[in-house]
C-alpha cells in the first residue's frame, strides 16, 4: 500500500440496524498523509456515519476500510486505529470526562496504558500546542465551548496520533469558538503534519481546506478543491448546499454579464478581481 | 439559581489533614469507627471528642461545619434516646410513675447509644470535608482494588463516581435552562400544594432525562475512541504515595484505639 494513503475507502457501504436505505452506500476515497480534508454536506448527508466509520466506532455493511494500514473490520486493530485517528465530537460537553482539564487530557494516555511518569511531558505539550497551557488545573464547566473543544483536541493530540477526524465539532460554538477552533486544528495541519478530517456544514469553514468531498443522500457526489467544487453554484444548490457568501455574490454578477473568473471563496479576491474589471479612475 | 452549589461538603482548604493520603483516611475512619464502637465508659466518650476537636482543628474545619453534620440526624438522634430510655430493662429505678420506669442502666445506654450516632457521623464529616470527592473516588478504587481478582468492578464504580461528578454541574445548567425555558411558557414550579408541586416537575425531569441518556451515548462514544477499554491495562495519571504523615497519623489512630481498648480494661 502506498505510503502517502492515510485512509483509503474502497466501496463502502453501512446501514443502520433496522434502516431501510443506508446511510452511507459505495463511497470510494483517498485520504492522504498531511492534507486537510473538508466532509461537506447537509444534515442528515451521511457524514457523520462517515466519521464514526473511520474510526472503527462503526463497521462497514460492505466495503473495506484501511485506516493507517489498518482494516477497521479486524478486531485485533481496533484499538491502534483510534490511537492512530483520534476523533472530535460536536457536542464538548459530551467528550470529556475528568473533573480537571490535565486529567481529562491524560484520559487518553491511562486508557492505552503509557507509564505514569511519561504522561505528565505529552499532557503538557499537548495542551501548549492548542494554547491552553493555564486552564490546566480548570474544572473542564467552567471553559467556553471553544476552549472546551481545544481541550478535547489536546487530549487527541497528547495520543499522538496521525489523523484527526473532527465530526462537526464547531456546530455547537459561536463564531468566534469556531474561528479559535479551526484555526488551532489547521496550524497543528500545518506544522505537525497532522492529517485532517473537517466534517462540516459550514462553507466558510470547507473553503478554508486542501480539498472537499461533498456527501449527499448517503454518497459522495463531488471531490475536488474549494475552487472547483464552488465554482458550481447551481450543483451545489441542487445538493441544497449554500456556496461562500461570496462566490455566490460573484455567480450572480457572472449572469448579469461581469465576466468575473470562476472560483472566487474571499473578499479580497472579489474585490481584487473587480478592481481588475473595472479600474478605479479618478474623478468618479 | 442553581449556580452555588458545591459538590459534595469539601471544605477546600489547604491542611495537614487535606494532604493525606485518600486511601489512609478511609482506613483510619474506619479505624476510627471501630474505636467508637469500643467505647464502654464516658471517659473514653471524652477521649474521642479530644480526638474529633483536634482533628478538626488540624484540619482547620471550624467545628460548627462538623455540628452541622449532625443536624440531618436529630429525628434519628431523639428517637434512638427515647427508646432506648423507656425499652431497656433495668433495677436502679430513677422515675416510676403511670406505665414510664426509667432505670439508670436505660438513662446510660440512651446516652452512649446516641453519642455513638453523633461520633460516628463527625467522624464521616471528617473524611469528607476533608477529602475531594475525586480523591475519594481515587482512594475507594485503589483500597478496592485487590478485590478486582473476585470480579469486583471497583475500577468501573471509580469511572462511574467520576463521572457523576463531571456531570453534576453540566446537568445543573441544563435544568436551569429548562426551568426557565418551561417558566417562559407559562410553567410554575412555586405555587400548590405539595402535590401539585411535585407533578409540574414532570416538564422539567422529562426533557432532562432525554437529555441525560443522550449524553450518555454520546459520552460512551467518545470514550471508546479514545480507547477506554475498562481498568485491565490502564495506567493512572494521578499517583498516590503514602507519606511520612501518613504513617504519623496512622501511628495516632492506633493510640486512640489502644488507649480506648485501655479503658475498657482498666475502668
Amino acid at each position: 500500500m502506498d505510503d502517502q494513503v492515510r485512509i483509503k475507502l474502497e466501496n463502502v457501504s453501512y446501514t443502520y440496524e433496522e434502516a431501510a436505505a443506508p446511510a452511507l452506500s459505495e463511497a470510494s476515497a483517498v485520504i492522504r498523509e498531511g492534507e486537510f480534508l473538508a466532509v461537506l454536506g447537509h444534515n442528515g448527508s451521511g457524514k457523520s456515519t462517515l466519521a464514526k466509520l473511520l474510526n472503527a466506532l462503526y463497521i462497514p455493511t460492505e466495503g473495506k476500510i484501511v485506516v493507517c494500514g489498518y482494516d477497521t473490520s479486524r478486531d485485533e486493530y481496533v484499538w491502534e486505529i483510534r490511537r492512530r485517528a483520534g476523533m472530535i465530537f460536536q457536542n464538548p460537553d459530551n467528550q470529556i470526562v475528568a473533573t480537571v482539564v490535565k486529567e481529562d487530557v491524560a484520559f487518553g494516555l491511562e486508557n492505552l496504558g503509557v507509564p505514569t511518569d511519561e504522561m505528565l511531558p505529552r499532557v503538557e505539550s499537548s495542551l501548549a500546542a492548542v494554547h491552553m497551557s493555564k486552564y490546566a488545573d480548570s474544572a473542564p464547566h467552567l471553559l467556553s465551548g471553544g476552549q472546551k473543544q481545544r481541550v478535547a483536541v489536546a487530549g487527541i493530540l497528547a495520543m499522538e496520533p496521525d489523523v484527526l477526524i473532527a465530526d462537526e465539532c464547531t456546530a455547537m460554538l459561536d463564531p468566534s469558538g469556531r474561528k479559535e477552533v479551526l484555526d488551532t486544528v489547521r496550524s497543528l495541519n500545518r506544522k505537525k503534519g497532522i492529517t485532517v478530517v473537517w466534517i462540516t456544514h459550514f462553507m466558510e469553514e470547507a473553503a478554508q481546506a486542501d480539498r472537499i468531498l461533498v456527501v449527499s443522500d448517503g454518497k459522495i457526489v463531488s471531490e475536488g478543491t474549494p475552487r472547483e467544487i464552488f465554482s458550481n453554484v447551481e450543483r451545489m444548490r441542487e445538493l441544497h448546499l449554500d456556496v461562500p457568501r461570496m462566490t455566490s455574490l460573484a455567480g450572480e454578477l457572472r449572469r448579469d454579464g461581469m465576466p468575473l473568473k470562476e472560483g472566487i471563496l474571499t473578499v479580497e479576491e472579489l474585490a481584487e478581481e473587480v478592481e481588475r474589471l473595472c479600474p478605479l479612475k479618478s474623478g468618479i | 439559581m442553581l449556580t452555588n452549589i458545591t459538590m459534595g461538603q469539601y471544605y477546600p482548604v489547604d491542611s495537614p489533614i487535606h494532604r493525606l493520603d485518600p486511601r489512609m483516611k478511609l482506613v483510619l475512619t474506619i479505624a476510627f469507627i471501630v474505636a467508637v464502637f469500643l467505647v464502654h465508659t464516658i471517659w473514653g466518650y471524652l477521649l474521642i471528642l479530644g480526638f474529633v476537636y483536634l482533628s478538626a482543628r488540624l484540619a482547620r474545619i471550624p467545628f460548627k461545619m462538623l455540628i452541622k453534620g449532625i443536624k440531618p440526624l436529630r429525628m434519628i438522634l431523639i428517637l434512638t434516646f427515647l427508646l432506648n430510655l423507656f425499652f431497656t430493662p433495668g433495677d436502679t429505678v430513677l422515675v416510676e410513675f403511670w406505665i414510664i420506669r426509667i432505670t439508670l442502666e436505660a438513662l446510660r445506654q440512651a446516652v452512649f447509644y446516641s453519642l455513638r450516632l453523633v461520633f460516628l457521623v463527625l467522624g464521616t464529616s471528617l473524611l469528607t470535608l476533608t477529602t475531594s470527592p475525586v480523591a475519594l473516588s481515587d482512594g475507594i478504587e485503589l483500597l478496592l482494588g485487590p478485590l478486582k481478582k473476585i470480579h469486583f468492578p471497583a475500577h468501573e464504580l471509580a469511572m462511574m463516581m467520576t463521572i457523576a461528578l463531571r456531570f453534576i454541574p453540566t446537568l445543573l445548567d441544563e435544568t436551569d435552562k429548562i426551568m426557565k425555558a418551561q417558566m417562559a411558557r407559562g410553567a410554575d414550579f412555586e405555587s400548590g400544594n405539595l402535590i401539585s408541586r411535585a407533578k409540574s416537575m414532570v416538564p422539567l425531569l422529562v426533557p432532562l432525562f432525554v437529555s441525560a441518556f443522550r449524553r450518555a451515548g454520546e459520552l460512551a462514544m467518545a470514550m471508546e475512541s479514545r480507547c477506554y477499554h475498562g481498568g485491565s491495562g490502564r495506567t493512572r495519571f494521578r499517583v498516590l504515595k503514602l507519606k511520612k504523615a501518613d504513617w504519623l497519623a496512622c501511628g495516632v489512630v492506633a493510640l486512640l484505639i489502644g488507649l480506648v481498648v485501655l479503658e475498657g480494661i482498666l475502668l
